[in-house]
Protein backbone atom coordinates (compact mmCIF):
# COMPACT_ATOMS: atom_id res chain seq x y z
CA UNK A 1 0.00 0.00 0.00
CA UNK A 2 2.26 2.71 -1.33
CA UNK A 3 1.85 6.02 0.50
CA UNK A 4 3.28 9.49 -0.16
CA UNK A 5 4.41 11.31 2.93
CA UNK A 6 5.99 14.78 2.76
CA UNK A 7 7.26 14.11 -0.79
CA UNK A 8 8.77 10.73 0.08
CA UNK A 9 7.22 7.59 -1.26
CA UNK A 10 6.77 4.96 1.47
CA UNK A 11 5.92 1.38 0.57
CA UNK A 12 3.34 1.17 3.34
CA UNK A 13 1.69 3.68 5.73
CA UNK A 14 3.27 1.98 8.75
CA UNK A 15 6.02 3.52 10.88
CA UNK A 16 8.26 1.81 13.45
CA UNK A 17 7.95 3.72 16.73
CA UNK A 18 11.14 5.20 18.11
CA UNK A 19 12.76 3.24 20.91
CA UNK A 20 11.61 -0.10 19.56
CA UNK A 21 14.27 -2.34 17.98
CA UNK A 22 15.91 0.43 15.85
CA UNK A 23 19.43 -0.15 17.22
CA UNK A 24 21.30 -0.89 14.01
CA UNK A 25 20.92 -0.83 10.23
CA UNK A 26 20.30 -4.57 9.93
CA UNK A 27 17.30 -4.57 12.24
CA UNK A 28 15.86 -1.38 10.68
CA UNK A 29 16.13 -3.10 7.31
CA UNK A 30 14.49 -6.27 8.63
CA UNK A 31 11.57 -4.22 9.97
CA UNK A 32 11.27 -2.51 6.57
CA UNK A 33 11.40 -5.86 4.76
CA UNK A 34 8.55 -6.99 7.00
CA UNK A 35 6.20 -4.27 5.84
CA UNK A 36 7.20 -1.13 7.73
CA UNK A 37 7.18 1.89 5.40
CA UNK A 38 9.27 4.10 7.67
CA UNK A 39 11.60 2.66 10.33
CA UNK A 40 12.63 5.06 13.11
CA UNK A 41 16.04 4.93 14.73
CA UNK A 42 16.53 4.86 18.49
CA UNK A 43 16.51 8.40 19.81
CA UNK A 44 19.92 10.07 19.41
CA UNK A 45 21.02 12.32 22.25
CA UNK A 46 23.68 14.94 22.88
CA UNK A 47 26.08 12.77 24.90
CA UNK A 48 26.74 9.08 25.60
CA UNK A 49 24.11 7.72 27.95
CA UNK A 50 23.68 4.20 29.27
CA UNK A 51 20.06 4.45 30.29
CA UNK A 52 18.63 3.08 33.50
CA UNK A 53 19.42 -0.14 35.32
CA UNK A 54 17.10 -3.09 34.78
CA UNK A 55 14.23 -3.81 35.15
CA UNK A 56 13.58 -1.28 32.40
CA UNK A 57 10.81 -2.89 30.36
CA UNK A 58 7.98 -5.03 31.72
CA UNK A 59 5.08 -6.55 29.83
CA UNK A 60 1.87 -6.07 31.78
CA UNK A 61 -0.19 -8.11 29.36
CA UNK A 62 -2.38 -5.28 28.17
CA UNK A 63 0.67 -3.21 27.29
CA UNK A 64 4.10 -2.40 28.64
CA UNK A 65 5.65 -0.06 31.16
CA UNK A 66 9.18 1.09 30.44
CA UNK A 67 11.88 3.37 31.71
CA UNK A 68 14.80 2.49 29.48
CA UNK A 69 16.21 5.98 30.02
CA UNK A 70 17.08 7.06 26.47
CA UNK A 71 20.37 5.18 26.03
CA UNK A 72 22.45 6.65 23.22
CA UNK A 73 26.03 6.46 22.03
CA UNK A 74 25.78 10.26 21.64
CA UNK A 75 25.36 11.93 18.25
CA UNK A 76 29.11 12.25 17.66
CA UNK A 77 29.77 8.54 18.19
CA UNK A 78 27.65 6.98 15.49
CA UNK A 79 29.88 7.18 12.45
CA UNK A 80 29.86 3.40 11.95
CA UNK A 81 26.07 3.28 11.87
CA UNK A 82 25.76 6.26 9.52
CA UNK A 83 28.30 4.75 7.15
CA UNK A 84 26.28 1.55 7.03
CA UNK A 85 23.04 3.47 6.61
CA UNK A 86 24.49 5.42 3.69
CA UNK A 87 23.98 2.41 1.42
CA UNK A 88 20.43 1.71 2.63
CA UNK A 89 17.58 1.04 0.26
CA UNK A 90 14.87 2.16 2.72
CA UNK A 91 13.85 5.52 4.20
CA UNK A 92 14.86 6.26 7.77
CA UNK A 93 13.46 8.56 10.41
CA UNK A 94 16.11 9.82 12.86
CA UNK A 95 14.68 10.50 16.30
CA UNK A 96 16.68 12.99 18.35
CA UNK A 97 16.49 14.55 21.80
CA UNK A 98 18.23 17.17 23.88
CA UNK A 99 18.09 18.74 27.30
CA UNK A 100 17.92 22.29 25.96
CA UNK A 101 17.09 24.10 22.73
CA UNK A 102 20.82 24.44 22.02
CA UNK A 103 21.38 20.72 22.45
CA UNK A 104 18.48 19.91 20.13
CA UNK A 105 19.95 22.27 17.52
CA UNK A 106 23.43 20.83 17.81
CA UNK A 107 22.24 17.23 17.52
CA UNK A 108 19.79 18.04 14.71
CA UNK A 109 22.35 19.90 12.59
CA UNK A 110 24.89 17.11 12.95
CA UNK A 111 22.40 14.31 12.32
CA UNK A 112 20.88 16.08 9.32
CA UNK A 113 24.26 16.10 7.59
CA UNK A 114 24.28 12.28 7.85
CA UNK A 115 21.35 12.05 5.48
CA UNK A 116 18.28 10.68 7.26
CA UNK A 117 15.01 11.11 5.33
CA UNK A 118 13.24 12.70 8.30
CA UNK A 119 14.19 14.07 11.70
CA UNK A 120 11.81 13.46 14.56
CA UNK A 121 12.13 15.65 17.65
CA UNK A 122 11.40 13.75 20.82
CA UNK A 123 10.07 16.71 22.78
CA UNK A 124 8.80 14.47 25.57
CA UNK A 125 12.11 14.81 27.41
CA UNK A 126 12.83 17.24 30.26
CA UNK A 127 14.17 20.73 29.56
CA UNK A 128 17.08 21.36 31.92
CA UNK A 129 16.75 25.12 31.39
CA UNK A 130 13.17 25.07 32.64
CA UNK A 131 13.73 23.05 35.79
CA UNK A 132 13.23 19.77 33.99
CA UNK A 133 9.78 20.64 32.68
CA UNK A 134 8.90 18.49 29.68
CA UNK A 135 9.31 20.55 26.46
CA UNK A 136 6.18 19.05 25.01
CA UNK A 137 3.76 20.04 27.77
CA UNK A 138 4.25 23.73 27.07
CA UNK A 139 3.36 25.42 23.77
CA UNK A 140 6.04 28.09 24.12
CA UNK A 141 8.95 25.70 24.66
CA UNK A 142 7.62 23.34 21.96
CA UNK A 143 7.55 26.26 19.51
CA UNK A 144 11.02 27.35 20.60
CA UNK A 145 12.66 23.98 20.02
CA UNK A 146 10.86 23.27 16.73
CA UNK A 147 11.55 26.69 15.21
CA UNK A 148 15.20 26.62 16.28
CA UNK A 149 15.77 23.14 14.81
CA UNK A 150 13.84 23.98 11.64
CA UNK A 151 16.42 26.67 10.83
CA UNK A 152 19.34 24.22 10.78
CA UNK A 153 17.93 21.19 8.96
CA UNK A 154 16.89 20.60 5.37
CA UNK A 155 14.89 17.41 5.81
CA UNK A 156 11.25 17.29 6.95
CA UNK A 157 10.81 17.84 10.68
CA UNK A 158 8.43 15.66 12.69
CA UNK A 159 7.49 16.70 16.22
CA UNK A 160 6.79 13.76 18.52
CA UNK A 161 4.33 14.76 21.20
CA UNK A 162 3.58 13.54 24.69
CA UNK A 163 0.02 12.83 25.84
CA UNK A 164 1.00 14.45 29.15
CA UNK A 165 0.20 17.84 27.61
CA UNK A 166 -3.06 19.22 29.01
CA UNK A 167 -4.00 20.58 25.56
CA UNK A 168 -2.16 18.54 22.96
CA UNK A 169 -3.91 20.37 20.11
CA UNK A 170 -2.32 23.63 21.25
CA UNK A 171 1.11 21.99 21.39
CA UNK A 172 0.66 20.59 17.88
CA UNK A 173 -0.39 24.04 16.64
CA UNK A 174 2.69 25.60 18.27
CA UNK A 175 4.86 23.03 16.50
CA UNK A 176 3.15 23.69 13.17
CA UNK A 177 3.67 27.43 13.63
CA UNK A 178 7.31 26.74 14.48
CA UNK A 179 7.77 24.99 11.14
CA UNK A 180 7.08 21.33 11.88
CA UNK A 181 6.22 19.38 8.73
CA UNK A 182 4.36 16.65 10.60
CA UNK A 183 3.24 15.60 14.06
CA UNK A 184 3.85 12.18 15.58
CA UNK A 185 1.61 11.27 18.50
CA UNK A 186 1.70 9.83 21.00
CA UNK A 187 4.76 9.06 23.04
CA UNK A 188 4.22 6.77 26.05
CA UNK A 189 1.47 7.74 28.48
CA UNK A 190 1.79 8.34 32.18
CA UNK A 191 4.26 7.97 33.72
CA UNK A 192 2.87 5.06 35.65
CA UNK A 193 4.19 2.81 38.37
CA UNK A 194 3.94 -0.89 39.13
CA UNK A 195 4.75 -2.02 42.66
CA UNK A 196 5.68 -5.57 43.56
CA UNK A 197 3.74 -6.14 46.75
CA UNK A 198 5.96 -8.97 48.01
CA UNK A 199 9.20 -6.99 47.91
CA UNK A 200 7.28 -3.73 48.46
CA UNK A 201 9.31 -2.12 45.69
CA UNK A 202 8.46 -0.50 42.38
CA UNK A 203 9.31 -3.06 39.70
CA UNK A 204 11.13 -0.63 37.42
CA UNK A 205 14.57 0.37 38.68
CA UNK A 206 13.69 3.97 37.72
CA UNK A 207 10.41 3.42 39.63
CA UNK A 208 8.22 5.30 37.11
CA UNK A 209 7.82 4.50 33.45
CA UNK A 210 5.87 5.24 30.31
CA UNK A 211 2.88 3.13 29.36
CA UNK A 212 2.40 1.78 25.87
CA UNK A 213 0.39 -0.82 24.02
CA UNK A 214 -3.34 -1.63 23.85
CA UNK A 215 -4.11 -0.04 27.23
CA UNK A 216 -3.24 3.45 25.95
CA UNK A 217 -4.96 3.24 22.55
CA UNK A 218 -8.01 5.33 23.57
CA UNK A 219 -5.65 8.09 24.75
CA UNK A 220 -3.77 7.95 21.45
CA UNK A 221 -6.97 8.09 19.42
CA UNK A 222 -8.20 11.08 21.43
CA UNK A 223 -4.88 12.90 21.05
CA UNK A 224 -4.76 12.36 17.28
CA UNK A 225 -8.37 13.54 17.11
CA UNK A 226 -7.52 16.75 18.98
CA UNK A 227 -4.38 17.34 16.89
CA UNK A 228 -6.25 16.82 13.61
CA UNK A 229 -8.65 19.54 14.63
CA UNK A 230 -5.80 21.92 15.47
CA UNK A 231 -3.38 21.57 12.55
CA UNK A 232 -3.26 21.01 8.80
CA UNK A 233 0.08 19.15 8.64
CA UNK A 234 -0.02 15.33 8.47
CA UNK A 235 -0.07 13.19 11.61
CA UNK A 236 1.69 9.91 12.38
CA UNK A 237 -0.75 8.27 14.79
CA UNK A 238 0.50 5.69 17.24
CA UNK A 239 -0.14 4.34 20.71
CA UNK A 240 -1.45 0.81 21.13
CA UNK A 241 -1.99 0.07 17.44
CA UNK A 242 -1.86 -3.71 17.02
CA UNK A 243 -4.31 -4.61 14.26
CA UNK A 244 -5.62 -3.32 10.95
CA UNK A 245 -8.81 -2.24 12.66
CA UNK A 246 -6.79 -0.26 15.22
CA UNK A 247 -5.07 1.43 12.27
CA UNK A 248 -8.44 2.27 10.71
CA UNK A 249 -9.55 3.77 14.02
CA UNK A 250 -6.58 6.11 14.38
CA UNK A 251 -6.77 7.07 10.68
CA UNK A 252 -10.42 8.02 11.25
CA UNK A 253 -9.19 10.21 14.13
CA UNK A 254 -6.94 11.96 11.62
CA UNK A 255 -3.69 10.03 11.13
CA UNK A 256 -1.97 9.87 7.73
CA UNK A 257 0.55 7.25 8.81
CA UNK A 258 0.28 4.71 11.60
CA UNK A 259 3.05 3.84 14.04
CA UNK A 260 3.64 0.46 15.65
CA UNK A 261 5.84 -0.30 18.63
CA UNK A 262 4.64 -2.45 21.51
CA UNK A 263 2.66 -4.69 19.15
CA UNK A 264 6.02 -6.16 18.10
CA UNK A 265 5.85 -7.88 21.49
CA UNK A 266 2.44 -9.38 20.83
CA UNK A 267 2.61 -10.19 17.11
CA UNK A 268 6.35 -10.33 16.31
CA UNK A 269 8.35 -8.33 13.77
CA UNK A 270 5.95 -9.49 11.06
CA UNK A 271 3.24 -7.39 12.75
CA UNK A 272 3.77 -4.77 10.03
CA UNK A 273 2.83 -7.16 7.21
CA UNK A 274 -0.09 -8.43 9.27
CA UNK A 275 -1.47 -4.95 9.98
CA UNK A 276 -1.00 -3.90 6.33
CA UNK A 277 -2.93 -6.90 5.16
CA UNK A 278 -5.71 -6.40 7.69
CA UNK A 279 -5.92 -2.71 6.80
CA UNK A 280 -6.10 -3.52 3.07
CA UNK A 281 -8.78 -6.12 3.69
CA UNK A 282 -10.85 -3.70 5.76
CA UNK A 283 -10.55 -0.98 3.13
CA UNK A 284 -11.48 -3.42 0.34
CA UNK A 285 -14.42 -4.78 2.30
CA UNK A 286 -15.69 -1.24 2.80
CA UNK A 287 -14.86 -0.21 -0.74
CA UNK A 288 -12.83 2.77 0.43
CA UNK A 289 -9.30 4.17 0.65
CA UNK A 290 -7.16 5.68 3.42
CA UNK A 291 -7.61 9.23 2.14
CA UNK A 292 -11.37 8.75 2.19
CA UNK A 293 -11.48 7.70 5.82
CA UNK A 294 -8.79 10.02 7.20
CA UNK A 295 -10.42 12.20 9.84
CA UNK A 296 -13.78 10.58 9.11
CA UNK A 297 -14.66 10.58 12.80
CA UNK A 298 -14.75 14.38 12.81
CA UNK A 299 -18.10 14.67 11.10
CA UNK A 300 -20.94 15.53 13.44
CA UNK A 301 -23.65 13.33 11.92
CA UNK A 302 -23.87 10.20 9.77
CA UNK B 1 2.75 -18.68 38.87
CA UNK B 2 5.87 -17.57 37.01
CA UNK B 3 5.06 -15.97 33.65
CA UNK B 4 6.76 -13.78 31.08
CA UNK B 5 4.87 -10.75 32.44
CA UNK B 6 5.86 -8.88 35.61
CA UNK B 7 8.34 -10.66 37.88
CA UNK B 8 7.06 -12.95 40.61
CA UNK B 9 8.96 -13.04 43.92
CA UNK B 10 9.95 -16.57 44.86
CA UNK B 11 11.99 -18.03 47.68
CA UNK B 12 15.38 -19.54 47.09
CA UNK B 13 14.80 -23.14 48.20
CA UNK B 14 18.38 -24.34 48.11
CA UNK B 15 21.81 -23.10 47.22
CA UNK B 16 24.47 -25.44 45.92
CA UNK B 17 27.99 -24.07 45.79
CA UNK B 18 30.05 -25.60 42.99
CA UNK B 19 33.34 -23.81 43.69
CA UNK B 20 34.48 -20.56 45.18
CA UNK B 21 32.81 -18.63 42.34
CA UNK B 22 29.92 -20.77 41.07
CA UNK B 23 26.65 -21.50 42.83
CA UNK B 24 23.27 -22.80 41.73
CA UNK B 25 20.12 -21.25 43.21
CA UNK B 26 17.07 -23.53 43.19
CA UNK B 27 13.44 -22.49 43.47
CA UNK B 28 10.55 -24.90 44.04
CA UNK B 29 8.29 -23.73 41.24
CA UNK B 30 7.33 -25.27 37.96
CA UNK B 31 8.15 -23.47 34.76
CA UNK B 32 7.25 -24.42 31.21
CA UNK B 33 10.68 -24.72 29.72
CA UNK B 34 12.79 -25.84 26.79
CA UNK B 35 16.58 -26.33 27.20
CA UNK B 36 18.43 -23.16 26.16
CA UNK B 37 15.71 -20.76 27.26
CA UNK B 38 16.40 -18.14 29.92
CA UNK B 39 14.66 -16.19 32.67
CA UNK B 40 15.10 -12.62 33.90
CA UNK B 41 16.21 -12.64 37.52
CA UNK B 42 15.48 -9.57 39.61
CA UNK B 43 17.08 -8.68 42.91
CA UNK B 44 15.07 -5.65 44.04
CA UNK B 45 17.26 -2.61 44.50
CA UNK B 46 20.19 -4.24 42.70
CA UNK B 47 19.44 -5.12 39.06
CA UNK B 48 17.77 -7.63 36.79
CA UNK B 49 19.79 -10.01 34.59
CA UNK B 50 19.13 -12.86 32.19
CA UNK B 51 20.11 -16.36 33.35
CA UNK B 52 19.71 -19.60 31.51
CA UNK B 53 17.89 -22.37 33.35
CA UNK B 54 20.60 -24.87 34.21
CA UNK B 55 18.54 -27.35 36.21
CA UNK B 56 14.98 -28.36 35.55
CA UNK B 57 12.46 -30.84 36.92
CA UNK B 58 8.66 -30.66 37.06
CA UNK B 59 8.52 -28.87 40.41
CA UNK B 60 11.96 -27.30 40.72
CA UNK B 61 14.42 -25.37 38.61
CA UNK B 62 17.73 -23.66 39.10
CA UNK B 63 20.12 -21.10 37.70
CA UNK B 64 23.87 -21.30 37.96
CA UNK B 65 25.59 -18.03 38.71
CA UNK B 66 29.26 -17.15 38.41
CA UNK B 67 30.18 -14.42 40.90
CA UNK B 68 31.70 -11.69 38.74
CA UNK B 69 29.90 -8.35 39.00
CA UNK B 70 27.74 -6.59 41.57
CA UNK B 71 24.62 -8.53 40.67
CA UNK B 72 26.13 -12.00 40.45
CA UNK B 73 28.11 -11.55 43.67
CA UNK B 74 24.88 -10.57 45.40
CA UNK B 75 23.10 -13.55 43.82
CA UNK B 76 25.61 -16.13 45.06
CA UNK B 77 25.46 -14.59 48.55
CA UNK B 78 21.71 -15.29 48.78
CA UNK B 79 20.55 -18.05 51.11
CA UNK B 80 17.53 -20.33 51.30
CA UNK B 81 14.52 -18.23 52.29
CA UNK B 82 15.75 -15.12 50.47
CA UNK B 83 13.52 -13.97 47.65
CA UNK B 84 14.26 -13.21 44.02
CA UNK B 85 11.97 -11.97 41.26
CA UNK B 86 11.60 -14.14 38.18
CA UNK B 87 9.90 -13.61 34.83
CA UNK B 88 10.12 -15.86 31.82
CA UNK B 89 11.01 -18.13 30.23
CA UNK B 90 12.24 -16.23 27.20
CA UNK B 91 14.04 -17.09 23.97
CA UNK B 92 13.79 -19.98 21.56
CA UNK B 93 15.85 -22.74 23.19
CA UNK B 94 17.71 -25.53 21.42
CA UNK B 95 16.10 -27.50 18.67
CA UNK B 96 16.47 -31.03 20.02
CA UNK B 97 17.86 -33.43 17.44
CA UNK B 98 16.42 -36.93 17.25
CA UNK B 99 19.63 -38.15 15.60
CA UNK B 100 22.10 -40.26 17.58
CA UNK B 101 25.54 -38.95 16.73
CA UNK B 102 25.66 -35.72 18.63
CA UNK B 103 28.46 -33.74 20.23
CA UNK B 104 27.91 -31.12 22.90
CA UNK B 105 30.78 -28.67 23.30
CA UNK B 106 30.82 -26.73 26.57
CA UNK B 107 33.30 -24.00 27.52
CA UNK B 108 33.32 -22.67 31.08
CA UNK B 109 29.93 -21.37 32.24
CA UNK B 110 28.64 -22.19 28.74
CA UNK B 111 27.89 -25.53 30.34
CA UNK B 112 24.85 -24.04 32.11
CA UNK B 113 22.40 -23.92 29.15
CA UNK B 114 23.79 -27.18 27.73
CA UNK B 115 23.22 -29.23 30.89
CA UNK B 116 19.42 -29.54 30.57
CA UNK B 117 19.93 -30.21 26.85
CA UNK B 118 22.23 -33.13 27.64
CA UNK B 119 19.65 -34.46 30.10
CA UNK B 120 16.90 -34.09 27.50
CA UNK B 121 18.98 -35.92 24.88
CA UNK B 122 19.72 -38.68 27.42
CA UNK B 123 16.02 -38.90 28.27
CA UNK B 124 15.19 -39.27 24.58
CA UNK B 125 17.40 -42.37 24.59
CA UNK B 126 20.50 -40.98 22.96
CA UNK B 127 23.27 -43.49 23.61
CA UNK B 128 26.01 -42.01 21.43
CA UNK B 129 26.17 -38.53 22.85
CA UNK B 130 29.65 -37.11 23.30
CA UNK B 131 30.30 -34.27 25.71
CA UNK B 132 33.41 -32.19 25.12
CA UNK B 133 33.80 -30.32 28.36
CA UNK B 134 36.36 -27.56 28.77
CA UNK B 135 37.25 -24.75 31.13
CA UNK B 136 40.18 -22.56 32.16
CA UNK B 137 41.16 -25.04 34.83
CA UNK B 138 39.77 -27.93 36.86
CA UNK B 139 37.77 -25.85 39.36
CA UNK B 140 35.86 -24.11 36.54
CA UNK B 141 34.51 -27.38 35.10
CA UNK B 142 30.81 -27.10 35.95
CA UNK B 143 28.88 -30.21 37.03
CA UNK B 144 31.78 -32.68 36.64
CA UNK B 145 29.71 -35.67 37.85
CA UNK B 146 26.26 -34.77 36.56
CA UNK B 147 26.01 -36.83 33.38
CA UNK B 148 26.39 -40.47 32.51
CA UNK B 149 27.23 -39.60 28.92
CA UNK B 150 30.70 -40.16 27.41
CA UNK B 151 32.83 -37.13 28.27
CA UNK B 152 36.14 -35.74 27.04
CA UNK B 153 37.59 -33.14 29.36
CA UNK B 154 40.08 -30.44 28.59
CA UNK B 155 41.44 -27.47 30.46
CA UNK B 156 43.49 -24.49 29.30
CA UNK B 157 46.09 -25.18 32.01
CA UNK B 158 46.02 -28.98 31.85
CA UNK B 159 44.84 -29.32 35.47
CA UNK B 160 42.35 -31.93 34.27
CA UNK B 161 42.04 -33.91 31.06
CA UNK B 162 43.60 -32.83 27.81
CA UNK B 163 45.60 -29.58 27.97
CA UNK B 164 44.14 -27.37 25.29
CA UNK B 165 40.89 -26.23 23.74
CA UNK B 166 37.55 -27.96 23.27
CA UNK B 167 37.69 -26.99 19.60
CA UNK B 168 40.87 -29.05 19.11
CA UNK B 169 39.16 -32.05 20.69
CA UNK B 170 36.10 -31.53 18.46
CA UNK B 171 38.22 -31.41 15.33
CA UNK B 172 40.18 -34.55 16.32
CA UNK B 173 36.90 -36.33 16.99
CA UNK B 174 35.49 -35.39 13.58
CA UNK B 175 38.66 -36.50 11.82
CA UNK B 176 38.78 -39.78 13.77
CA UNK B 177 35.18 -40.51 12.75
CA UNK B 178 36.04 -39.83 9.11
CA UNK B 179 38.81 -42.42 9.25
CA UNK B 180 36.40 -44.95 10.78
CA UNK B 181 33.76 -44.14 8.15
CA UNK B 182 36.26 -44.58 5.33
CA UNK B 183 37.67 -47.82 6.72
CA UNK B 184 34.30 -49.53 7.06
CA UNK B 185 32.72 -50.26 3.73
CA UNK B 186 28.92 -50.11 3.59
CA UNK B 187 28.65 -49.43 7.28
CA UNK B 188 26.50 -46.66 8.70
CA UNK B 189 28.28 -43.33 8.58
CA UNK B 190 30.10 -42.40 11.77
CA UNK B 191 30.14 -38.66 11.22
CA UNK B 192 28.38 -36.29 13.62
CA UNK B 193 24.77 -35.35 12.90
CA UNK B 194 24.69 -32.27 15.12
CA UNK B 195 26.98 -30.20 17.31
CA UNK B 196 25.66 -28.01 20.13
CA UNK B 197 27.98 -25.43 21.67
CA UNK B 198 28.03 -22.72 24.31
CA UNK B 199 30.99 -20.87 25.73
CA UNK B 200 33.03 -17.78 24.87
CA UNK B 201 31.89 -16.43 21.49
CA UNK B 202 35.32 -16.98 19.95
CA UNK B 203 35.03 -20.67 20.91
CA UNK B 204 31.56 -20.92 19.36
CA UNK B 205 32.80 -19.22 16.21
CA UNK B 206 35.56 -21.81 15.95
CA UNK B 207 33.05 -24.64 16.51
CA UNK B 208 30.89 -23.15 13.75
CA UNK B 209 33.87 -22.88 11.43
CA UNK B 210 34.87 -26.51 12.05
CA UNK B 211 31.28 -27.67 11.52
CA UNK B 212 31.01 -25.70 8.27
CA UNK B 213 34.23 -27.24 6.99
CA UNK B 214 32.91 -30.72 7.71
CA UNK B 215 29.34 -30.04 6.71
CA UNK B 216 27.85 -30.66 10.15
CA UNK B 217 24.89 -28.58 11.36
CA UNK B 218 25.44 -26.80 14.66
CA UNK B 219 23.52 -24.72 17.18
CA UNK B 220 25.16 -22.19 19.48
CA UNK B 221 23.79 -20.00 22.27
CA UNK B 222 24.78 -16.32 22.14
CA UNK B 223 25.00 -13.68 24.85
CA UNK B 224 24.27 -9.95 24.47
CA UNK B 225 23.31 -7.21 26.95
CA UNK B 226 19.53 -7.47 27.37
CA UNK B 227 16.75 -5.30 28.72
CA UNK B 228 13.20 -6.42 27.91
CA UNK B 229 13.87 -10.11 27.19
CA UNK B 230 11.04 -10.33 24.68
CA UNK B 231 12.23 -8.75 21.47
CA UNK B 232 11.03 -5.15 21.70
CA UNK B 233 13.74 -2.87 23.05
CA UNK B 234 16.49 -3.90 20.62
CA UNK B 235 19.37 -3.72 23.14
CA UNK B 236 20.59 -7.22 22.20
CA UNK B 237 20.51 -7.07 18.40
CA UNK B 238 23.21 -9.01 16.58
CA UNK B 239 22.90 -8.00 12.93
CA UNK B 240 19.21 -8.37 12.11
CA UNK B 241 18.67 -10.96 14.83
CA UNK B 242 17.17 -10.11 18.21
CA UNK B 243 19.14 -12.38 20.54
CA UNK B 244 16.53 -12.50 23.35
CA UNK B 245 13.69 -13.40 21.00
CA UNK B 246 15.07 -14.95 17.79
CA UNK B 247 17.79 -16.60 19.91
CA UNK B 248 19.67 -17.01 22.12
CA UNK B 249 20.18 -20.25 20.15
CA UNK B 250 21.16 -19.82 16.52
CA UNK B 251 21.65 -22.55 13.95
CA UNK B 252 24.30 -22.73 11.22
CA UNK B 253 21.87 -21.26 8.73
CA UNK B 254 21.40 -18.08 10.79
CA UNK B 255 25.06 -17.84 11.75
CA UNK B 256 26.14 -17.82 8.08
CA UNK B 257 24.55 -14.41 7.56
CA UNK B 258 25.31 -12.89 10.98
CA UNK B 259 28.29 -10.63 10.36
CA UNK B 260 28.24 -9.45 13.96
CA UNK B 261 28.74 -13.02 15.23
CA UNK B 262 32.15 -13.07 16.91
CA UNK B 263 32.93 -9.54 15.70
CA UNK B 264 30.63 -6.94 17.22
CA UNK B 265 28.18 -6.25 20.03
CA UNK B 266 26.36 -3.25 21.46
CA UNK B 267 27.29 -1.58 24.72
CA UNK B 268 24.59 -0.37 27.10
CA UNK B 269 24.57 2.96 25.25
CA UNK B 270 23.73 1.13 22.04
CA UNK B 271 27.15 1.78 20.58
CA UNK B 272 28.53 -1.10 18.50
CA UNK B 273 32.04 -2.12 19.54
CA UNK B 274 34.43 -4.96 18.67
CA UNK B 275 33.55 -8.11 20.55
CA UNK B 276 36.73 -8.01 22.67
CA UNK B 277 35.77 -4.57 23.98
CA UNK B 278 32.24 -5.78 24.71
CA UNK B 279 33.59 -8.89 26.44
CA UNK B 280 35.91 -6.92 28.67
CA UNK B 281 32.99 -4.71 29.75
CA UNK B 282 30.82 -7.77 30.44
CA UNK B 283 33.57 -9.43 32.49
CA UNK B 284 33.96 -6.43 34.81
Amino acid sequence: MQTDFLSTSLKTPLVLASGVLGNNKAILERVWENGCGLPTMKSIGPAPREGHKNPTVIDLGEGMINAVGLPTPGYENMEEEWQELASRKFPVNASIYGGSVDEFVRVAEFVCAKGPDFIELNISCPNSEKHGMIFGVNAESSHAVVSAVKKVIDVPLIAKLTPAAPDIGAIAKACEDGGADAICAINTAGPGMVIDIESRMPVLAFKKGGLSGPMIKPIAVRCVYDIYKAVSIPIIGLGGISTGEDAVEIIMAGASLVGIGTAVRYRGITVFNKVNKELETWLADHDTRIDQIRGAAHREEL
Amino acid sequence: MITDLRPVMVEVAQKEAHSSTFATLFVDFSIDFKPGQFIMVWIPGVDEKPYTISHHSPDRFGITVEAKGIFSKKAVSLNPGDKIGIRGPFGNGFNISTKQKIAVVAGGCGMAPLAPLIEALEAYGNKELLLIHGARSKEFLLYPDRFSTHRKVCTDDGSKGHKGFVTDVLEQEILARQIIAESKENSTPAHLDMVYACGPEIMMAKVFEICETHNIPCQVSLERYMRCGFGVCGACVCDSQVVCKDGPVFSSQSLRSMEDFNTRALLKTGQPVPLEEYASWRCQ
